[in-house]
């Protein structure tokens, strides 16, 4: 990959964006392309499919479910911020039996690749969960989202200890078949990612989400009140890149073997390289897909036209590649 | 009716009172786009820091203009997106998404229809009082707003309705008031069949509760904050009865954003009811108050 790369600048495309292969993986799971939805922010690929189809992106990362069907919290549940938002669902989601029967056998139809994100309250949910996904099969990848920071009660936010990490992960890993890669999310919001990224791994985590949204408050300065109805809630998009990308740089310079799935803020394929040569395998597009409901393929299709430009002619050897001396 | 999203190009800006009125060439969007659906449009450029697109009734569509199919909707300047659109220019091209959402539903036989617009509201009552106009439906219009020139419509409305009443708090123009005080007395002498709302929370609140009280079937259009417009965020939630009858959190853009108004909870919006499916287990205590219910109440209190 060397040679092609001195290709001089402002020459056209080293390499026909066509004949790059785009192909990854994350642990077992093979990919055609490293673009996914994240989770939240594409239901279970129903809506999104109107706009694209969505099993020419990698994958479909969807909505965590929980064991039972759920409200989520009182609105207002969101607030624009500067290159950004706010969110405070709290977790609304019809519950695992309803997602089982109706939503992962849609995805399955389309050909779409399901990656089935799950949040409990419980080291015991998130077991269960994982061998309900077991049972009824379908899923490529589980994610463990362990780090939402919206769940109702705040004591029970696994991310930020890596022993309850680890716990999770434990359960879920066990519960869940050996060719099925279980992934553990990241909160950004905690000292040092990189122990809780190793307790995960120690734990059986074949991988990393990283990372899931900032801790945030808006206040309204007419009411003097918060806006959103939970006071508090997630941060994402484009404001949070830098952090995003730091928490994958630290985590792939210390476990380099250790597959990523990369998000934050991505709103294009030059974003989305950024996080592939901090040391992610794949990318999730998330908030942007709120402002461009078609942005997974826009974003996939820049992405490999970037590549193209730079005289890769594989994805792959772009992952990581930021590490390497000049 | 499934949406697209496209580049659209806008057409024309122009100024109604207080509001904006801006028509887009939209292929795709207007050919299948139905009475009390709304559009998404990107605001801020290709580069902006606003992430969320803008929610707008659609007020008029033409399928086929010479330039393609056209769709118009009605804005009021609130912040920072709705000033950048007004800034907008003829040709500038304008990232735009719809129909989105579930329209009003039609009589089947012709009927009386009294059709309740409060503010920008109104706009999207007139495609409505056309397609009712088309089923050989009796229009009688209420609209009110809080000042003459925030009135949508009323020139319109007196031509193709047998009856208006117009409503300003200030009492500019018609009657001093909110849109809901005539109310009653319209239901009574038209022997309306049905009512049709939009406008803002307390108004709809008060509209369906009059016309639950005269037995009247009514139904509203309401506007609540929303991230994705396309039913993929669980932003824009409300608490609403289903056929069931069971209270459940439901997404107003996918689901709405028209709902049969004795089917909304209004008091309980900004809450998630104890009731409601999914539920937070134990009760909370004391039942909270949202902001905007408690808003409500106030409003309906002033209104009575
Ligand atoms: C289904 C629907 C139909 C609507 N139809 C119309 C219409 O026909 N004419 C019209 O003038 N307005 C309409 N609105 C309201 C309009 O979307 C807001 O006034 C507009 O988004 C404000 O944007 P801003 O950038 O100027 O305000 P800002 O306050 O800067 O917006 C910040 C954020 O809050 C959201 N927001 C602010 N006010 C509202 C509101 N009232 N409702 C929903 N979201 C809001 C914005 O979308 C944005 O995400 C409609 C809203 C909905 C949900
Ligand atoms: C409205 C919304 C809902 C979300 N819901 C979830 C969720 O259920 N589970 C989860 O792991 N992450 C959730 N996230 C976090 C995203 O998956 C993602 O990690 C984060 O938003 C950063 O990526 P982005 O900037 O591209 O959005 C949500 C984000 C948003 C904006
Ligand atoms: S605004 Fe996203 S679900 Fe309605």
């Amino acid at each position: 990959m060397s040679t092609t790369l001195t290709v001089r600048v402002g020459t056209p495309a080293a390499t026909p964006a066509s004949t790059v292969d785009m192909s990854t993986t994350l642990g077992r799971f093979e990919l055609p392309n490293p673009v996914l939805t994240a989770s939240g922010c594409a239901g279970a690929g129903r809506e999104l499919n109107q706009f694209f189809d969505v099993a020419q992106i990698g994958g479909v990362v969807t909505k965590s479910i929980m064991l039972r069907p759920r409200s989520g919290r009182p609105t207002a549940r969101m607030a624009e911020t500067p290159s950004g938002m706010l969110n405070s669902i709290g977790l609304q989601g019809p519950g695992i039996d309803v997602f089982l029967e109706k939503d992962l056998p849609w995805l399955v139809e389309q050909g779409a690749r399901a990656v089935v994100s799950i949040a409990g309250g419980s080291v015991e949910e998130f077991g269960k969960l994982a061998t309900r996904i077991r049972d009824a099969g379908g899923a490529s990848m589980i994610e463990v989202n362990i780090s939402c920071p919206n769940v109702e009660d705040r004591g029970q936010v696994f991310a930020c200890d890596p022993r309850a990490a680890a716990n999770v992960v434990q359960a879920v890993r066990r519960a869940t078949r050996a060719e099925v890669p279980v992934f553990a999310k990241l909160s950004p919001d905690v000292t040092d990612i990189v122990a809780i990224a190793r307790s995960c791994v120690d734990a059986g985590a074949d991988g990393l989400s990283m990372t899931n949204t900032l801790l945030g408050i808006v206040i309204d300065t007419d009411t003097m009140r918060p806006v959103l109805a939970g006071v508090t809630g997630g941060l994402s998009g484009p404001a949070i890149r830098p952090v995003a990308l730091r928490c994958v740089w630290q985590v792939h310079q210390a476990m380099p073997e250790v597959p990523i799935l990369g998000m934050g803020g991505i709103r294009t394929g030059l974003d989305a390289l950024q996080f592939a040569l901090a040391g992610a395998s794949a990318v999730s597009v998330g908030t942007e897909t709120f402002h461009d409901p078609s942005a997974p393929m826009r974003v996939l299709r820049e992405l490999t036209k970037a590549l193209a430009d730079r005289g890769f002619e594989r994805f792959s050897d772009a992952v990581g590649l930021a590490h390497q001396p000049r | 009716m499934t949406p697209v999203q496209v580049t659209g190009e806008v057409l024309s800006l122009r100024r109604i009172g207080a509001y904006n009125a801006m028509t887009v060439v939209a292929p795709g969007v207007a050919e299948s786009a139905k009475p009390g659906q709304f559009v998404t449009v990107a605001v801020g450029g290709p580069d902006t820091s606003m992430l969320m697109r803008r929610p707008f009734s659609i007020y008029q569509v033409r399928e086929r203009g010479v330039y393609g199919g056209t769709v118009e909707f009605v804005f009021s300047v609130e912040g920072r997106g709705t000033r950048w659109l007004a800034h907008m220019q003829p040709h500038e091209p304008i990232d735009i998404v719809g129909p989105l959402g579930k329209p009003f539903a039609l009589p089947r036989e012709p009927a009386t229809c009294v059709l309740v617009g409060g503010g920008y509201g109104s706009a999207p009552l007139f495609p409505l009082a056309d397609a009712l106009r088309e089923r050989g439906c009796r229009i009688d219009f209420v609209i009110g707003a809080a000042t003459e020139e925030r009135l949508f419509g009323a020139l319109d409305a007196k031509r193709i309705s047998a009856t208006l009443s117009v409503t300003t708090d200030d009492g500019s123009v018609g009657l001093r008031g909110r849109v809901s005080d005539p109310l009653p007395e319209v239901l009574a002498t038209t022997k309306a069949d049905v009512v049709y709302a939009c406008g803002p929370m307390p108004m709809l609140r008060a509209v369906s509760r009059i016309a639950e009280e005269a037995g009247i079937p009514c139904q509203i259009a309401v506007e609540e904050m929303m991230a994705c417009g396309v039913g993929v965020c669980m932003t824009c939630v409300l608490p609403v009865v289903g056929d069931d009858g069971e209270t459940r959190m439901v997404r107003s853009c996918v689901d709405g954003p028209v709902f049969h108004g004795e089917r909304v909870r209004f008091d309980d919006i900004g809450t998630i009811p104890a009731d409601a499916v999914g539920a937070p287990e134990p009760p909370p205590e004391p039942k909270p108050v949202g902001k905007r219910a408690a808003k409500a109440q106030q409003v309906a209190e002033a209104v009575r």
